[in-house]
């Protein structure tokens, strides 16, 4: 049973007075201190949640007009800029940064009357796909504590499987929404690139960063979006959003439909407890009367591969700004600029983002760009070119999210290549700006799994149609 | 191709200024051969009469007037600075 009704009933009681803000306040802050053992927060905001909850509590007595969100607490990355605590990216190199503006999202959310409690654990920088790159600590699954949440967003996913709070905002740049929803059993967004704005939000990759909510329910996950969706002129990759809600979503009929089972996902390589449970799902649409249809998507092998060089070579620029002189941790010893730079990036960075750093160097140096660089932006073309003859044929894409459930802590930080594989349904979604939710479809010895369902680029609405649609089937 | 080489790291540790230990270095040199091999599959990829994909959102341009306006959180920039005099960002000595 859930600690929290719906995003759209919360708000309607705080807006009838039945519920406080403030009280929504404590209660999200007393359940983030109850369950601190499974490390999802890094800081929590109270002074300033309370005063922004005792600003709605007045606008409600007073009769004045509050937004669609009035009370509603909720958790942010902790690579999203936000006041009331530091931003740290769960690095080293940000630890005492205090924001000094807040992301466009979070504003946007504040203006509707959500409330931000607490910022939430990554793998610094957004590098990762366990939460265990975080150079402050490791996220525990809320299910299986010697199991990780996913990542890179496992703090955002953990907190909302937790029920710290009603919803939380992640990063999705290869998998970082979906995956750790997957593993932690709640409902991930990663919407179409462009749709929301990044502005105020740690950059990773530019080309595939986007920012997506995470709840229980789709329709939460919906509401959301549809207060954070929309051009911003401080984030000029912002596309146009759709004129109607992406909150109020028509009833999908299946027998209309046509879900694309892709192929090469349903491999081998897949866990088998998750086969199954993707498997009853198919019939599931099957019984309800969607035609299903194997689509293969021949490239989408390759898809890891054009990511973990586009990725860090996007990194190796975005991370540049860390220098140790402008804001962030810098060496007290250095005597000059040079060992500045050095030995505060060095100082700072863990070894991941590092590792992705030097990657990103050697794809982009003279003498490899065309070979590497180069060549993955030609096979993107590729990806981007076979999702367009798929959806031809089909109105969704579906597939696993992710190759298994939740692994144990440790077991994959040995080898930095097998970590990355964790990624390999999640990226092409990325790579083609296509937008990709994760909705729990059932449980492998215990753990949650999630199914991946996929769209065309900016059919956000139509996607989360039909994902809310699924939730049917799934119960 | 190429395995990475000590060498190699040193080379990209500098470009991307970031100093690493003899140990870091031998450490670097098999993790970015492994990933470097991976990613190698794409050589073999047949991408005749293609373009690279640059960007996935299909905007071209994206304009704005040429205005200057206040901005108020100067202190709140600053306030974050490893090292300030007054209003200015102090660094270390560029030249000896």
């Amino acid at each position: 049973m859930s600690e929290w009704k719906s995003v759209a009933e919360i708000a309607a009681s705080v807006k009838s007075g039945e519920v406080s803000a403030r009280s929504l306040v404590e209660k999200s802050l007393s359940l983030i201190e109850k369950h601190s053992e499974f490390n999802s927060i890094i800081a929590v905001i109270k002074d300033r949640a309370l005063e922004r909850a005792d600003i709605v509590d007045t606008k409600v007595k007073s009769g004045e007009e509050l937004g669609r969100l009035a009370g509603v607490p909720f958790i942010a990355k902790d690579n999203f800029l936000v006041f009331g605590a530091e931003t740290t990216a769960a690095s080293n190199i940000l630890k005492g940064f205090e924001a000094p503006y807040q992301a466009t999202a979070v504003e946007k959310l504040e203006a509707e009357g959500a409330i931000c409690v607490a910022k939430a654990n990554l793998d610094a920088f957004a590098h990762g796909s366990s939460t265990e790159n975080s150079d402050f600590m490791t996220t525990l699954n809320p299910r299986d504590k010697t199991r990780v949440p996913g990542g890179s967003s496992g703090g955002s996913a953990a907190a909302v499987a937790l029920d710290l709070a009603p919803f939380s905002l992640g990063t999705d740049t290869g998998g970082s929404i979906r995956l750790p929803a997957s593993f932690c059993g709640v409902v991930g967004y990663k919407p179409s690139y462009g749709l929301v704005s990044r502005s105020g939000v740690v950059a990773m990759a530019s080309s595939t960063d986007v920012i997506g909510p995470i709840a229980k329910d789709v329709s939460d996950v919906a509401l959301v979006l549809e207060c954070m969706a929309g051009k911003d002129p401080l984030d000029g990759t912002t596309i146009d959003r759709d004129d109607k809600s992406y909150a109020d979503l028509p009833d999908v009929d299946m027998n209309g439909m046509t879900v694309g089972v892709i192929k090469e996902f349903m491999a081998d390589g897949l866990d088998p407890g998750v086969r199954e449970v993707i498997e009853v799902a198919i019939e599931k649409y099957k019984s309800r009367g969607a035609t299903i249809k194997e689509v293969s998507i021949p490239s989408i092998g390759l898809a890891l591969a054009v990511y973990y060089v586009l990725c860090p070579a996007e990194v190796s620029s975005n991370l540049s700004r860390y220098d140790g002189q402008r804001y962030g941790f810098s060496d007290p010893d250095a005597k000059s600029l040079d060992t500045s730079y050095g030995e505060s990036r060095s100082v700072g960075f863990g070894d991941e983002a590092k590792r992705r750093i030097m990657i990103g160097t050697y794809v982009l140096s003279s003498g490899y760009y065309d070979a590497y660089y180069q060549r993955a932006q030609l096979v993107r073309t590729k990806l981007v070119k076979e999702f367009e003859a798929a959806f031809t044929g089909v109105d969704i894409l579906l597939g696993p999210t992710a190759p298994m459930t939740a692994f144990e802590i440790g077991a994959n930080t040995e080898d930095p290549l097998q970590m990355y594989l964790i990624d390999i349904m999640t990226v092409a979604a990325n790579l083609v700006g296509a937008p990709s939710i994760s909705i729990p479809a059932g449980e492998s010895e215990g753990l949650p799994v999630g199914l991946q369902l996929i769209s065309p680029q900016k059919s956000d609405r139509q996607l989360l149609a039909f994902a809310k649609s699924s939730e049917e089937n799934l119960v | 191709m190429a395995k990475i080489t000590e060498d190699d790291v040193r080379k990209l540790a500098k470009l991307s200024s970031i100093s690493l230990t003899d140990e870091q270095v031998a450490k670097f040199k098999d993790e970015l051969s492994a990933i470097v091999g991976y990613v190698d599959q794409l050589a073999s990829v047949d991408v005749s009469g293609l373009e690279p994909t640059l960007q996935v959102s299909g905007l071209v341009n994206v304009m704005r007037e040429d205005e200057v306006q206040e901005y108020a959180s100067q202190e709140e920039l600053l306030k974050n600075a490893p090292d300030r005099e007054g209003n200015l960002i102090k660094v270390k000595r560029v030249l000896e």
